[in-house]
């Protein structure tokens, strides 16, 4: 077994572990980076970037196929015509494009990479096993980026047509009847652009609305729009079981059913990867099932770290590229903590949902007396031009000294107005710095503007 | 225009000054005829100074805190109709009182200028005495909105790395922006003038508020009487275990049967009574020593003063002659004076003409206590918890309740020995609590 050592060894090359080795590289650590795939982790893989591919496909093919809306700008097309195994293909070539773009990026910090699967021996040392040959690395500070994976259910194993959102991401024909396990965001994001790509999509809900981490003001607009589409909704139903071409459910009541199913997606949750690479040789702390971190990303083991899905909620790709880029400073010597005070989180659905900070609740509860000020994009000119006018954005800022403290939006387009959401939250923004900075017309971004005045009490356009 | 001038009436029994404690009324304000103006405090007794005349307050003779002579100008009313009573001016008169007062306690004078804003009834004359610097945390935090305890500093992402690689707790920094966010200048002036000795209390913001009173009224008679006493009496305290497992007995079984005509007993009436007995054996800690003419005077009745905590800060109301007295009697004397005193309703021979003094702090007790003799007695007892010990007593440990009792006297009179064998004789009653009741 050939040996190495370095200063910064990382496990894990998603967005947290990649983005640490960067920032490591930058910075002149020794930094050897181990993955046993391909670098940028879930979300540039079967995650993030090929859902959103998949998202922009079915958006484009579902707009053809509106004639109403054509019709409505003046556009007469015959049925567009999909091939959704070219539409793959693109995906894919987007992802490689990407991931061969992360490793010229880890060249270029002088990143040593190993193509192989690590076992951890203790906090200082792991071994990489791989095709040519096993490695003993030992390192001083050992940064754990392992992530998350699906969240199995016993009674729907993966497998065969039971598929997670990576084989869903993965398949080369629109399945003709699409059942969706769970409507959090990876279900409503994939059961509506497959409704889109000409599936006939049901979504099951054990609790009692889509989008439950979301308020229902939020989510409602989503509801109406699945609706729409043809999506069969079912909430507070379980799935039982899935056989003979159908997927047995059981309501509130008990009550069975059938919807009929040539494939069927899990998507009720993720889980932290903690097993099968000697994490328990480490006998760190954990929250639950997750590695215990402090706000330095520190675990209870001196020099060893932990970034990403792996240490907690909420699992996005962003906290976990803050966090990488964080800890590797840290070890650099500098002085850094989390303490961010907003960690944005987008639904790419149809329409996004964009949610930034605290809930109007979760203020209340933290500050007491709130104001909220809501903007319809029915008053938006933008989003008329863009033939979408459902949602709205609402802020909400704390009553005594008007400091923002989060912003919601829902609305066609509205992801991109999350960079000045989290913008105004992190430099402490109060409702009067949002209403006095210019807001660029015509844009939906005006409808943040607009929100701030209502708060204020003097909106303009409403 | 008929300018009256009230002066400092002479509020009896020898006494030659009185402090200004309250005044009722401002310069400008106008008057009814026996409307109290003021509030005037002498050794023993507050007394409300009425006006004998309406009219319009021209001046005052001093500031809340001032010691007026008796028969000197307490206030100036202009009386419509009525012949001038004061041929001075005012204004002059004023400033000779009030430059009297400085000149006789500079320090204090300078000390009161400063602990008090500029107000209507300062005096002219102090105006020209330079401000004193402000205390040091108002030059630490000059500005800044207050951020409630607990609640995180506003910052951009920017300042908060700078604050962190400048090892500055954004916590400690005022912010100047708007909603008390800081900002880079706040954080660069911050670093530039750190306030000095940062506490290593880990992350406790400090409390830079200061407060300044100026201490009048019964605090300052307090203050004197301590210091004073501290300053001539040569205190030597004694210290004795007293087991009271007997007393709580029979406090035990007198307080099952109380009435409201004959409420629950504590243990100080026994003590009383145990005072009395004890003192007809030794005398001379019964006494007041007039160490100015070296006369010590003992008395044959037990004025037993009882040191009070009220409202306003300690005070020593007496029941007198407690020989007199029996247990339910001394009980409820004692209550009664004590209650007085807490209402600021005690009269003047209330609060006087004490013997010997007893204190007890109650439920605070504690284990030892050295208290101040009340000059010009020479011995004072205190009264410790009362706490359950394993006593060693024909072989073998048994819970006893014992309480310690905190005497101390004045040596310079009460030998050691004396003093000792005073207390071991209280102590022999109070253990023995029948013989309290058996006529010698």
């Amino acid at each position: 077994m050939s040996e190495l050592s370095c200063k910064v060894l990382i496990i894990g090359g998603g967005p947290g572990g990649y983005v640490a080795a960067i920032r490591a590289g930058e910075l002149g650590l020794d930094t050897v980076l181990v993955e046993d795939g391909r670098f940028g982790g879930t979300c540039l893989h079967v995650g993030c970037i090929p859902s959103k591919a998949i998202i922009h496909a079915a958006d484009a093919v579902h707009a053809l196929a509106e004639p109403a809306a054509l019709a409505a700008i003046g556009v007469a097309l015959a049925p567009p015509v999909l091939d959704y195994a070219k539409t793959v293909a693109w995906k894919d070539a987007i992802v490689a494009r990407l991931s061969t773009g992360v490793g010229r990026l880890l060249d270029k910090a002088k990143v040593r990479t190993i193509r192989g699967r690590a076992a951890l021996v203790d906090g200082k040392t792991a071994i990489a096993h791989s095709d040519t040959g096993d490695q003993r690395i030992s390192c001083e500070h050992l940064v754990i980026a392992t992530g998350s994976e699906p969240f199995k259910l016993a009674a729907l194993p993966f497998g065969g047509d039971i598929l997670s959102s990576t084989e869903a991401l993965a398949l080369t024909r629109v399945p003709g009847r699409l059942a969706v396990v769970g409507a959090g965001y990876i279900g409503m994001e994939l059961g509506t652009a497959f409704a889109k790509l000409g599936a006939k999509v049901t979504i099951v809900e054990a609790l009692p609305r889509i989008l439950p981490l979301y308020d229902e003001e939020l989510s409602l607009p989503v509801a109406r729009r699945a609706a729409d589409l043809g999506v069969d909704v079912r909430c507070g139903a379980r799935a039982l079981r899935f056989g003979e071409g159908a997927l047995h459910l059981a309501d509130a009541d008990g009550e069975e059913s059938a919807v009929a199913a040539d494939k069927v997606l899990v998507a009720v949750g993720r889980r932290p990867r903690t097993a099968g690479f000697g994490l328990e040789r480490l006998d760190l702390t954990m929250a639950g099932p997750f590695v215990r971190i402090d706000e330095r990303c520190a675990t209870s083991m001196r020099n060893v770290w932990a970034v990403g899905d792996v240490t907690g909620e909420p699992m996005l790709a962003h906290r976990a590229m803050a966090q990488g880029e964080m800890v590797a400073e840290i070890i650099a010597g500098r002085k850094c903590a989390f303490d961010h005070r907003a960690i944005p989180s987008v639904c790419f659905t149809d329409p996004e949902i964009v949610a930034v900070g605290l809930s109007p609740e979760a203020a209340r509860a933290a500050h007491g007396e709130i104001v909220t000020g809501l903007f319809p994009f029915r008053a938006n000119g933008r989003a008329m031009t863009k033939q979408d006018d459902e949602g709205f954005v609402r802020i909400v800022a704390r009553n005594d000294n008007h400091v923002v403290l989060g912003v919601q939006a829902v609305g066609a387009g509205v992801s991109e107005l999350s960079s000045g959401f989290a913008l105004a939250i992190e430099m402490g923004a109060r409702l009067e710095d949002v209403a006095g900075t210019i807001h660029a017309h015509p844009t939906q971004g005006e409808a943040f503007h607009e929100a701030a005045l209502k708060a204020l009490g003097h909106p303009l356009h409403i | 225009m008929g300018l009256r001038t009230i002066k400092m009436p002479d509020i009896g029994e020898g006494v030659a000054e009185a402090e200004i404690v309250e005044w009722h009324v401002g310069v400008g304000d106008l008057v009814q005829e026996d409307q109290p103006v003021a509030a005037v405090m002498t050794d023993k007794a507050t007394v409300e100074i009425p006006t004998p005349v309406a009219g319009q307050v021209v001046a005052l003779g001093g500031a809340v805190g001032d010691v007026l002579p008796v028969g000197s100008e307490l206030i100036r009313i202009d009386a419509p109709g009525l012949p001038d009573s004061s041929p001075a001016p005012p204004p002059k008169g004023v400033a000779k009182a009030a430059a009297g007062a400085r000149d006789a306690r500079p320090a204090e004078a300078v000390a009161a200028a400063a602990s008090r804003p500029a107000a209507d009834e300062e005096p002219a004359a102090r105006s020209d005495r330079t401000a004193p610097s402000p205390p040091a945390a108002a030059r630490a935090a000059p500005r800044g909105a207050p951020r409630p305890p607990g609640e995180k500093p506003l910052a951009s992402p920017a300042v908060r790395l700078k604050a962190r690689e400048a090892g500055v707790d954004l916590r400690f920094v005022p912010g100047t922006g708007p909603a008390g966010r800081v900002t880079h200048d706040d954080l660069d002036a911050f670093i530039a003038h750190p306030p000095d000795a940062p506490g290593k209390g880990g992350g406790r913001a400090r409390n830079m508020a200061v407060e300044t009173v100026k201490i009048v009224g019964m605090r300052r008679r307090i203050a004197q009487a301590m210091a004073e006493s501290s300053r001539r009496v040569a205190h030597f305290s004694y210290v004795e275990e007293v087991d009271v497992t007997a007393l709580e007995e029979l406090r035990a079984a007198l307080n099952a049967r109380a009435t409201a005509e004959r409420p629950r007993l504590t243990v100080l009436p026994f003590l009383m009574l145990a005072i009395v007995k004890a003192v007809a054996d030794f005398p001379e800690v019964n006494a007041h020593f007039d160490d100015d003419n070296d006369l010590l005077t003992t008395y044959g009745a037990v004025h037993l003063g009882i040191a009070t905590q009220t409202p306003a800060g300690l005070m020593v109301p007496v029941v007198r002659h407690v020989e007199t007295l029996g247990l339910n009697e001394a009980s409820r004397e004692m209550r009664r004076v004590s209650e007085a005193a807490r209402h600021g309703t005690a009269l003047r021979e209330e609060l006087t003409g004490s013997t010997i003094t007893l204190t007890s702090l109650g439920a605070l007790g504690g284990i030892v206590s050295t208290p101040i003799v009340n000059r010009p007695e020479v011995a004072i007892v205190g009264v410790n918890r009362i706490v359950v010990k394993p006593i060693w007593r024909d072989g073998a440990f048994t819970p006893r309740k014992t309480m310690n009792l905190s005497s101390s006297f004045d040596h310079r009179v009460i030998d050691g020995h004396g003093a000792a064998s005073f207390i071991q004789r209280v102590r022999a009653l109070v253990e023995a609590p029948a013989s309290l009741f058996i006529e010698d």
